[in-house]
């Protein structure tokens, strides 16, 4: 069955995903209310795996925690922590479980995380996993070629970096996944909307967003503190010094955090070749209600079984 | 070349500090070439030792082999070993391995820290090149190995985390991929990495390599 991220998408209504992450602890309330409060006003959300190489429950556990709450998932998996045999036994045993999305990364290296010294894994890089996980789905083998009781049931996601130069050699790495097999893409955050269109148009020149959902990544900023991580030390994140000079200026941070983040949606969501916006606001989940009000995208497709 | 660099004083000093006399065994291929194993440094390690150790110390002798990772060669200074206690060994690991061997009656120290395979960028700095992965594709990505310069080791281009030619590990290391994607626009090559390159092959387990041609089974 198709997941309601698929149908959503595929019926052209504009997507919405949020992230979801899981705790560092055993606690499943935590995703449990993470998870009550996005479903009326997402699609599917994101569950992030060890993000930033930090250790967090994991993020098939949260995943299932999600939708015993009716929240569906988009399972975070990255090749950092897990060799070929754990990313094909990890996703079959995601399919089993009900996982219909899976979002399929490289993973942040461990040196930037809270485990330096961890070794990283990337026996398969983000291009094969791809590659393997469309091969279980469609032809029901696995890398081996050895054939599978039953098949995975992916709908299957990867990420794309419109603020990484040279633009060139990523767009390369966009049509190399689409070529393997991603069905969505999720993009890293937009706060440079005149570099995230020019980006676009590469992709539409190139007919990528032909072939696959184009989801763009957009995150309220909750402090001048936060913007400036995001500025100097997130991989792949441009942000304007207009967007920092705002939040100098602001009164209530958050407020204009938020502000600035509607401000993006609204030219987003005219772009063509977009299909959707992803909320990144990871500990601020309570944001992304009001967010998605406030920007005309509630309330979300329902579907009839 | 294998490219090494001195361990700390205190960490060498522990593991010397009871004997009664210690041979200090330099290198002197790869890493004498990397300042780490020839006289030089030997002299300078067996002072810094006399200075700084307390009594009663070792009586210290020196002696400098071609290749330590050679048992022919490292035969040849057996009678050198015969009064002391243990070797410290300025090489390689391999060749404090084979002066284990060779010498299993006495105590071997590695007084290095072996780095990696490398070479010389400029005096004074050194850079790992290859991993000695067993299955070489530079003729595939334009004379870079992305297996020892891409701090993932990927094999299928630049990750979200590669910036204007850096690497998300640290703005000091070049991304790998950037390079190999420079080089290769230059050379109007870009096809060998349009496409998407398999899973590696090579199976992790410890490695021989038997050359049939030359092989002479002593029996």
């Amino acid at each position: 069955m198709k997941s309601n991220l698929e149908r959503v998408l595929r019926e052209k209504k504009f997507a919405v995903t949020a992230e979801l992450g899981p705790p560092r602890g055993a606690d499943p309330d935590n995703v449990r209310e993470k998870a009550r409060i996005l479903k009326p006003y997402v699609d599917a959300a994101n569950v992030t795996d060890n993000q930033s190489a930090v250790v967090y429950m994991c993020s098939l556990a949260a995943s299932v925690l999600m939708i015993e709450e009716g929240l569906e998932p988009v399972f975070q998996i990255t090749c950092r922590d897990r060799n070929r045999l754990a990313l094909q036994s990890d996703l079959l045993g995601a399919s089993a479980l009900g996982i219909r999305n899976v979002l399929l990364l490289t993973g942040d290296h461990p040196s930037i995380g809270d485990h330096p010294e961890a070794k990283g894994v990337f026996d398969l890089d983000s291009q094969q996993l791809i590659q393997l996980t469309k091969k279980m789905r469609e032809e029901g083998k696995l890398l081996n070629d050895r054939e599978l009781t039953k098949s995975p049931d992916f709908f299957i996601g990867a990420a794309a970096s419109p603020f990484n130069e040279p633009l060139e050699a990523h767009m390369m790495q966009m049509e190399k996944k689409v070529e393997s097999g991603v069905d969505f893409f999720q993009t890293q955050i937009v706060y440079d909307l005149e570099k995230f269109k020019k980006w676009v148009s590469e992709v539409h020149e190139r007919r990528i967003d032909e072939k696959a959902f184009i989801i763009a990544g957009v995150a309220p900023i909750k402090s001048l503190g936060m913007a400036n991580y995001m500025k100097n030390y997130v991989p792949g994140v441009s942000v304007p010094d207009a967007v920092i000079k705002r939040l100098e200026k602001a009164s209530d941070k958050k407020k204009e955090g938020i502000k600035i983040c509607l401000e993006v949606i609204d030219e987003v969501k005219k772009i063509k070749g977009i299909s959707g916006i992803h909320i990144m606001a990871i500990g601020w989940e309570e944001a992304v209600p009001e967010i998605v009000e406030s920007a005309g995208l509630f309330p979300r497709p329902a579907f009839k079984e | 070349m294998i490219v090494a660099e001195i361990k700390p004083l205190e960490e060498i000093k522990e593991m010397v500090k009871d004997k009664k006399g210690v041979l200090l065994v330099g290198c002197n291929t790869c890493t004498a070439v990397c300042f780490s194993s020839g006289k030089r440094e030997l002299e300078l390690l067996q002072t810094q030792l006399d200075l700084s150790l307390e009594n009663p110390k070792p009586a210290f002798w020196q002696v400098i082999v071609r290749r330590a990772c050679e048992p022919e060669m490292v035969t040849e200074i057996s009678d050198y070993t015969r009064e002391v206690e243990a070797i410290l060994c300025l090489s390689c690991g391999i060749g404090v391995q084979t002066l284990s061997d060779i010498f299993p009656k006495k105590q071997v120290f590695p007084a290095l820290n072996t780095s990696f395979l490398g070479r010389p960028e400029k005096l004074g700095f050194w850079q790992e090149v290859c991993v000695a992965c067993g299955d070489c594709i530079l003729h595939l990505t334009g004379g870079i190995c992305p297996l020892s310069r891409c701090a993932k080791g990927l094999l299928n281009g630049p990750c979200g985390g590669s910036h204007e030619g850096k690497c998300e590990v640290s703005p000091d290391i070049p991304c790998a991929w950037e390079e190999i994607f420079t080089r290769l626009k230059e050379k109007n090559q870009l096809n060998m990495i349009r496409k998407t390159k398999e899973p590696r092959k090579v199976i992790r387990k410890p490695r021989y390599l038997l050359r049939e041609d030359i092989f002479e089974d002593e029996k």
